[in-house]
């Protein structure tokens, strides 16, 4: 690959979304909107992962917030029961959350379509459940809190401070995602997406290279999951629930599966929209049901790949 | 003994409502491949539009019968005005679609009703029947009945009627249906109104038992959604016995093990059958073509 292929598609869109993190601020009239932004990224880490999975490799996975769960979980057990520092637990969650998906993702990837869906939300509730069970570790239904994450002597706490983690995890998530669909295993999982027999036939090793690709999204969905938690400072068994997965699923489809910056549009869309209809109160449900769906409906490739299919047709003109 | 009667019978009676909801996925998937996780709405719908009808007054047959049609109203307009217009999408498009009817319906159903759990009084009163040492409400006898019913009356309707011959073509194969001149866009018209109002009576005939309200519906679609795939997708049987079976391993698990795992046990059943048997216990091996 020669330099100016490296600087368009690596290069640009990371400055891109890079300008982004560091621009928006000098928007923001409000601390509320660093904490807005840091949830905004924290989402967005977990829906790239979730994107490698469902747009490249084409699996859909219901169940992704159990991995989340997981996250969240050792950051609040891992420093709660065992005194261990919490970054070293963030560390850890991701690596266990590689070995569930390793150990899950073996036999369910072999199930296809609906049927890999439910196993996957099967999985994931399973995940919720046990947390909402195992009151003794978890706090059950109540959860319980996180103690603030302490880098190097620096207790971290306050929006501002998380706003800037966030971001640059996630642009380092977003760089990693984008080096790793250009790498032969994300020309191997596009074409598995494309036809998984013609994948085969090529000698691609289909099994294992969804596994991997299971695996690298587990583990964003669990470094998200941690953030998620630390930054809260609490954790319930919801983060794992169903209608978290069914969100993270949501963000994919709406940015657009397939486009990596589409995650970061998908995440902005649906954490800000709730933020934004708390004002229609009791139609806040209604109006995000209707908005989903009108999205759907009318830009049924997701956001990012219909407006840059529109922008593209318009130029031609 | 009378114990494991008294947790099979509970078992049957929700596994029978799941069944329904079941073969309500089941309808729809096989005239347009499209997972509905709004058919747990239609359950909700059913059950709270008679509630509400009947407190206005309206007598409960009556009342009942409303709900039916209003249900399947829904179930028609979800078809014309958020499907079909984007028809061509991706699976997983779709599906989202879906979704997002049911947090607009589940939305619309806190504004119009309210938040609260409602009741209905049971048909036949509330004294249990004693039964091998087990008491067992009418009510239970009611939904698995009306279960029964509803499952005979969809065989004898697709096997019997020009109607059903033609749902039973666009399932084997669109083009081919359309080919023959089957109206398709018509059959999935028809399945989506029938499965709306499958659901709906499902509502109706639980809601005495399990109570219900605005959000009762996603643990239902799950359930229902866990019964079509463990049965197979696209097997009427399936779905049926799918549904009967978690109704089962729920009732024995809360019975035996315990309550707080029973949503547990259902899914690691799952789990070990898809593995087991990728296609679900009655589903048709798919030759991919390429």
């Amino acid at each position: 690959m020669n330099l100016r292929a490296l600087i368009e598609t690596r290069l640009l869109p990371a400055i891109l979304v890079a300008a982004i993190v560091i621009i928006l601020p000098m928007f923001f009239p409000s601390g509320y909107y660093y904490r807005i932004g840091a949830l905004v990224f924290i989402f967005a880490l977990a829906v790239v992962g979730l994107n490698l999975l469902m747009g490249f490799a084409g699996q859909v996975s219901l169940g992704h917030a159990g991995f989340l769960g997981i996250g969240a979980y050792s950051v609040a057990i891992g420093p709660t029961h065992f005194g261990a520092p919490s970054w070293l637990c963030l560390f850890a969650g991701a690596i266990l959350s590689g070995a569930v998906a390793f150990a899950v993702g073996r036999p369910i990837l072999k199930l296809k379509g609906h049927y890999l869906a439910i196993a996957t939300l099967g999985f994931g509730l399973l995940i919720a459940i046990v947390l909402n069970n195992e009151a003794a570790w978890t706090g059950g239904p109540d959860g319980m809190n996180v103690p603030a994450l302490t880098l190097f002597g620096w207790r971290v706490h306050g929006s501002d401070a998380w706003y800037w983690i966030a971001g640059a995890t996630f642009v380092g998530g977003f760089l990693l995602a984008l080096n790793l669909m250009e790498s032969p295993t994300g020309r191997a999982l596009q074409a598995i997406h494309d036809s998984e027999i013609a994948a085969r036939v090529l000698g691609i090793d289909v099994a294992r290279k969804k596994l991997t690709v299971f695996i690298i999204s587990a583990m964003y969905a669990s470094v998200a999951g941690s953030f998620l938690a630390l930054f809260n400072g609490l954790v319930t068994p919801d983060v794992a629930g169903f209608l978290g997965s069914i969100e993270l699923v949501a963000m994919v489809v709406l940015g657009g599966m397939g486009s990596i910056f589409g995650s970061l549009v998908g995440a902005a869309v649906l954490v800000v929209l709730p933020q934004v209809l708390t004002i229609f109160q009791e139609y806040e449900q209604a109006l995000l049901g209707l908005i989903v769906m009108i999205f759907m409906i009318f830009l049924r490739q997701g956001i990012v790949p219909s407006v840059t299919a529109a922008l593209a047709g318009w130029r031609k003109c | 003994m009378a114990e494991l009667l008294q947790f099979a019978f509970s078992g049957l009676t929700v596994g029978a409502i799941y069944a329904l909801v079941a073969l309500g996925f089941t309808l729809i998937h096989n005239a347009s491949d499209i997972i509905n996780f709004a058919q747990g709405e239609f359950v909700m719908l059913g059950g709270m539009t008679t509630v509400f009808m009947a407190t206005a007054g309206i007598p409960l047959p009556l009342a009942m019968l409303i709900a039916i049609v209003v249900t399947t109203g829904v179930g028609l307009a979800l078809h014309r005005f958020a499907i079909e217009p984007a028809r061509g999408a991706s699976p997983v498009a779709l599906i989202m679609i879906t979704i997002g009817a049911s947090v607009f319906l589940r939305g619309v159903a806190q504004i119009v009703f309210d938040k609260r759990f409602h009741s209905l009084p049971p048909l036949f009163g509330a004294d249990p029947i004693q039964f091998g040492g087990a008491a067992i409400l009418p009510q239970s006898l009611v939904v698995l009945a009306g279960a029964a019913v509803i499952v005979a009356l969809l065989w004898l309707f697709v096997e019997r009627t020009l109607l059903g011959k033609a749902v039973i073509a666009t399932a084997a194969n669109r083009l081919a249906a359309r080919l023959i001149g089957v109206d398709t866009r018509r059959i999935v018209d028809f399945s989506f109104a029938v499965s709306a109002a499958i659901g709906a009576i499902a509502g109706i005939l639980i809601t005495p038992i399990a109570l219900t309200s605005y959000d009762v519906g996603t643990l239902l679609a799950l359930k229902g959604f866990a019964a079509a795939m463990l049965g197979g997708i696209g097997s009427p049987l399936g779905a049926v016995v799918g549904g009967l079976l978690i109704g089962m391993i729920e009732a024995l698990c809360a019975g035996y093990v315990s309550s707080s795992y029973k949503d547990a046990a259902a899914f690691l059943i799952i789990l070990v059958v898809l593995i087991a048997m990728p296609q679900g216990l009655f589903g048709r091996v798919k030759v991919e073509r390429v």
